[in-house]
């Protein structure tokens, strides 16, 4: 019965989307672009001197909502940190019981530094290439996570971690105050020198706010992660025994 | 000839209507979840496809290319909803580890994540 009206919905739903918003859409390819984003294309080089044109959109043009999203994904973490703190310990014990053997304890150690170049890498290179703080972030976030599936919790301080996030938030906030003393006096003007395009250092404050929100993401999700994992776990015994299986 | 687009938005709406129906259908919570990041993928894959130019190139800039900035700029797919979808992956993200630790919280006091168990709203 449920399933049956849960059809019935979907081919509802089916119907309205096809009709209203996708029949038009999708006769055929659009030959040119269609939306705001010609102008973001046009404007990408003379204002903000960034290769990537999704990048200029992101940081510059639309910057005030990267902020916003900044504060949802920090939001997110608390909110992970406060409904997981009762169960502090206990958590997510049962699945970071085991260690994983030998391969993985060594294996994501090995990897580990690896992960983080290639996300430090990819934010640095955010205004030129795809990528930038998000992902980038992401990623680094990514190591930690693998040495944490090998049982090992003490090695990343949570404490450390909240600090240099604020500090993170701040560079963010800091440099988009930098536009108000300038002579465009607007919030996150870009007023640094452009530099040539293509260069990694180019492009004014947009690689410097991804590098904060790169910062700021990788330890977000560290300790989003971490706060899942319980707090006072793996104190004594994973730790010694991790290597000898 | 059937168009790029129509196999890119069929794809999104397939995913999105598999995702409500597993919303609708499922008991088990973290399916739930599940379904609704498939409905997250669905409405991402649309939100880029709107972006789709025939024969165009990623919005990106070339410095040492051998055409003109101005001939790359007229071959390149829409940037805007592709910055859209940086954001909705984010949010998507964040809405899916609050969605799971609600779920770890529930089951810690219910001992289940099976809909037809929690009888807590049932009369």
């Amino acid at each position: 019965m449920r399933k049956v009206i849960g059809v019935l919905l979907i081919v509802s739903f089916a119907f309205f989307v096809f009709t209203l918003v996708m029949r038009d859409l999708w006769v055929e390819d659009p030959t040119a672009v269609r939306t705001l984003g010609q102008a973001a294309i046009e404007e990408t080089i003379p204002q903000s001197g960034a290769a990537n044109t999704v990048t200029a959109i992101v940081v510059q043009f639309r910057g005030l909502d990267t902020l916003g999203e900044v504060t949802v994904l920090f939001l997110s973490a608390l909110g992970v940190a406060l409904l997981s703190g009762e169960f502090a310990g206990r958590g997510l014990k049962e699945v970071f019981r085991d260690d994983g053997g030998f391969i993985l304890y060594y294996g994501a150690r090995l990897v580990l530094p690896i992960i983080i170049l290639v996300g430090v890498y990819i934010v640095a290179h955010g205004h030129l290439s795809p990528g930038g703080g998000f992902p980038g972030g992401v990623l680094v976030a990514t190591a930690v996570y693998a040495v944490l599936m090998t049982g090992v919790k003490k090695e990343l301080s949570t404490r450390i971690m909240a600090v240099i996030e604020g500090f993170a938030g701040l560079a963010f906030v800091a440099l988009g105050l930098l536009g108000l003393l300038s002579d465009r006096f607007s919030f996150l003007a870009n007023i640094l020198p452009k530099g040539s395009l293509g260069m990694v250092f180019s492009a004014g404050i947009i690689p410097l706010i991804y590098a904060a929100v790169g910062t700021k993401v990788a330890a977000e999700l560290s300790t989003l992660v971490t706060s899942l994992t319980g707090s006072d776990y793996a104190s004594a015994d994973t730790t010694a025994q991790g290597g000898k299986r | 000839m059937i168009s790029i687009s129509a196999v890119l938005y069929s794809t999104s709406l397939i995913l999105i209507l598999l995702g409500l129906y597993g919303v609708l259908t499922r008991k088990n919570l973290i399916r739930v979840v599940i379904s609704l990041d498939v409905v997250d993928l669905g409405v991402n894959i649309f939100l880029v496809t709107i972006g789709y130019v025939r024969d165009g190139r990623a919005p990106i800039y070339l410095a040492d290319a051998q055409t003109s900035l101005a001939d790359q700029a007229s071959r390149m797919v829409d940037p805007l909803p592709q910055s859209l979808v940086l954001t909705a992956i984010v949010i998507g993200f964040g809405v899916t580890a609050v969605a799971l630790t609600l779920l770890m919280r529930l089951y810690e006091r219910k001992g289940t994540v099976m809909v037809s168990d929690l009888r807590g709203l049932k009369w």
